[in-house]
């Protein structure tokens, strides 16, 4: 939409010599006009069918923009489905998924960007190897160790599992910002007599805010997104994540869409604010720095 | 040579620092808890997996017994497994070619410099924050075949006579999950296209405008060689991801309409979950990570070939 408005303006107040956009500059604008609708229109339609009545929902001609508006979708899910027991199960675990990683993939980036590892890319390569494990390929046993463990409905299995499928982003990321902080730093601080954790917590750390901001933001969608794991390892409400809650939404008769496009507003909203809060610190710390303004 | 002194001074404080470090185990100890996580998280339920997968496990009941490779013989002729198989080999390749040819475009666009690129590049990553699950609803709602906004649209333009029911008819169930994953993953591979095209210095293309290049030859001659390794490791994920895809199937589908979407990955989880077979479920799972594996090492392979060209 914005997009919409800078080609108007483009066209409106040409520069100092009056030049009429290219043929190839109009081709850009109205592809990146493409590019906008197609990745926010599906879920600003979301939104959109969150506020409009059942009764518009299933007439012959949808509307675009809603009228009229209500809030009785998200009334029933709070109400009636006690939404909420989800967002709280998923907030605890993700935030202390996130917290775990962070500690331990930062520590582990810190010796092995900065301390003498014999061997670290070896390290780094069966961390990498391990990231791209399929899923399903240890479901089936973890679920067997954790029904032995008694863990099953418990946040303590999510949160583990989650951690160890978080730490290796946490650690490639981080090693590779760590890199970039110059050296001099660490030896300043040895001189004057400090351990290697003291240095990390004091100085390398407090000097990779933003990375570890990014990092832990990156942790932190992939654990409140997680599906399959939360479906196999808990059955109660009382233990279920968002992404199970809203998969387990269907009516007896219908489909409840207003219902669940709701539920999606309430959990995905938040987390579209923070992305686009974030937006360059993701961009670079998913594609490791390499995308520039 | 005052420089050289206080490094050499340095050097030595170093080496006595480490001497005397309080840290006798080393650093090692430092990596202690992520690799302890990771492996017996990943690692040791791989091998695990892969010792059940030679057991006639189920939880319904206490049997549990060696039986060599019945289970791998039972896969080879168990026809819902081919059926998966070959709608899985079908999903991987199409989402894998549209998402990076779509990808590859997208990344072109927003190398040019244009007012409010970073607006576009933003809104790209709203379909990738949003969980998987949101998506397939999502999806669900939008090609849902009676009141659903694409068949509407599709109808108001012309090019549809009647609504279409899209992930309800064995046709077409398919093609709307790999529009779905097409939606919520191109974004993701065009910016780490955009990453490898911005590390192509600008002198050489203006080098070959110079030369009288024209656009298209810029792109074929100059960016698109330099950009191969990039475009095959982010196909290579992109591979690897699509053949193991679950979520967006289990919700939109769960496998149907008749079996028409069910992938290795769904299948895998029924075995394991709906029937409690163990054993077969490990089986199944276990030919999926080899299977990864082996993507993975040609890929690999083919990259490392492709760079000693780039590289020459």
């Amino acid at each position: 939409m914005s997009n919409a408005s800078n080609v108007r303006h483009f066209q409106q107040r040409p520069p100092l010599v009056f030049t009429f956009p290219s043929w190839d500059r109009v081709l850009i604008y109205l592809c990146a006009l493409f590019i906008v609708c197609w990745s926010v229109g599906p879920f600003l339609w979301q939104m959109s069918t969150s506020i409009q009545p059942d009764r518009e929902l299933m007439s012959a001609t949808p509307h675009i923009f809603p009228y009229p508006i209500t809030f009785e979708h998200f009334v029933n899910i709070f109400s009636g489905k006690s939404f909420h027991r989800y967002i709280i199960n998923s907030t605890i675990v993700t935030i202390t998924t996130t917290f775990l990683c962070l500690l331990f993939g930062s520590i582990a980036a810190y010796a092995l960007a900065r301390l003498d590892i014999r061997g670290r890319f070896a390290f780094l390569g069966f961390i990498l190897g391990v990231s791209m494990f399929p899923q399903i390929a240890i479901v089936g046993p973890l679920y067997v160790l954790g029904s032995n463990f008694g863990w099953l409905d418990t946040y303590r299995v999510l949160i583990v599992i989650y951690l160890a499928l978080g730490l290796p982003l946490v650690t490639w990321v981080l090693f590779g910002y760590f890199r970039s902080i110059p050296k001099t730093i660490d030896e300043a601080a040895r001189i004057d007599g400090a351990r290697p954790l003291t240095i990390f917590f004091r100085i390398i750390l407090p000097m990779s805010l933003p990375a570890v901001v990014t990092t832990g933001l990156l942790c932190f969608i992939a654990a409140w997104n997680e599906f399959m794991f939360a479906l196999a390892f808990t059955s109660d409400v009382n233990h279920q994540t968002v992404p199970v809650g809203i998969a387990n939404f269907t009516g007896l008769h219908y489909v409840p869409w207003g219902d669940i496009a709701a539920a999606s507003v309430v959990v995905t909203l938040p987390l579209v604010i923070m992305v686009l809060i974030f937006q360059q610190h993701i961009i670079s710390g998913l594609t490791g720095g390499a995308v520039k303004e | 040579m005052a420089v050289a002194e206080v490094q050499n001074h340095e050097t030595t404080l170093k080496r006595k620092k480490i001497r005397f470090s309080p840290w006798r185990p080393g650093p090692f100890v430092l990596l202690v808890p992520a690799l302890a996580s990771i492996g017996a998280i990943s690692v040791y339920p791989v091998l695990l997996g892969l010792w059940l997968s030679f057991r006639d496990t189920t939880l319904a009941s206490p049997t549990d017994t060696f039986i060599g490779l019945d289970n791998y013989r039972q896969i080879v002729s168990d026809g819902q497994f081919w059926n998966a198989w070959v709608h899985t080999i079908q999903f991987t390749t199409a989402s894998t070619l549209l998402e990076t040819l779509f990808g590859l475009m997208i990344a072109l666009v927003l190398s040019e410099r244009f007012r409010g690129r970073g607006i576009v590049r933003a809104a790209m990553l709203v379909p990738w924050a949003i969980p998987t699950v949101v998506t397939s609803k999502m999806f669900g709602w939008l090609f849902d075949g009676q009141n659903g906004i694409v068949n509407y649209l599709l109808r108001s333009v012309g090019l549809l006579q009647h609504s279409v029911n899209w992930y309800g008819s064995p046709d077409f169930a398919l093609a709307t999950i790999v529009i779905a994953d097409v939606w919520k993953t191109t974004p993701f591979i065009a910016l780490l296209l955009l990453a490898g095209l911005q590390t192509i210095p600008d002198s050489l293309a203006e080098a070959s405008v110079i030369d009288g290049a024209n656009a298209w030859q810029r792109f074929w001659y100059v960016r698109l060689p330099l950009l191969t390794p990039t475009l095959l490791i982010a196909s290579m994920f992109r591979a690897l991801d699509a053949f193991r895809i679950f979520d967006l199937v289990y919700v939109l589908t769960g496998g149907g309409p008749a079996d028409a979407t069910e992938v290795l990955s769904t299948f895998t989880y029924k075995n394991l979950f709906s029937a409690l077979q163990v054993g077969y479920g490990s089986t199944l799972s276990t030919i999926m990570f080899i299977t990864e594996m082996v993507i993975a090492m040609i890929f690999g392979v083919f990259l490392l070939r492709k760079m000693r060209e780039v590289g020459q």
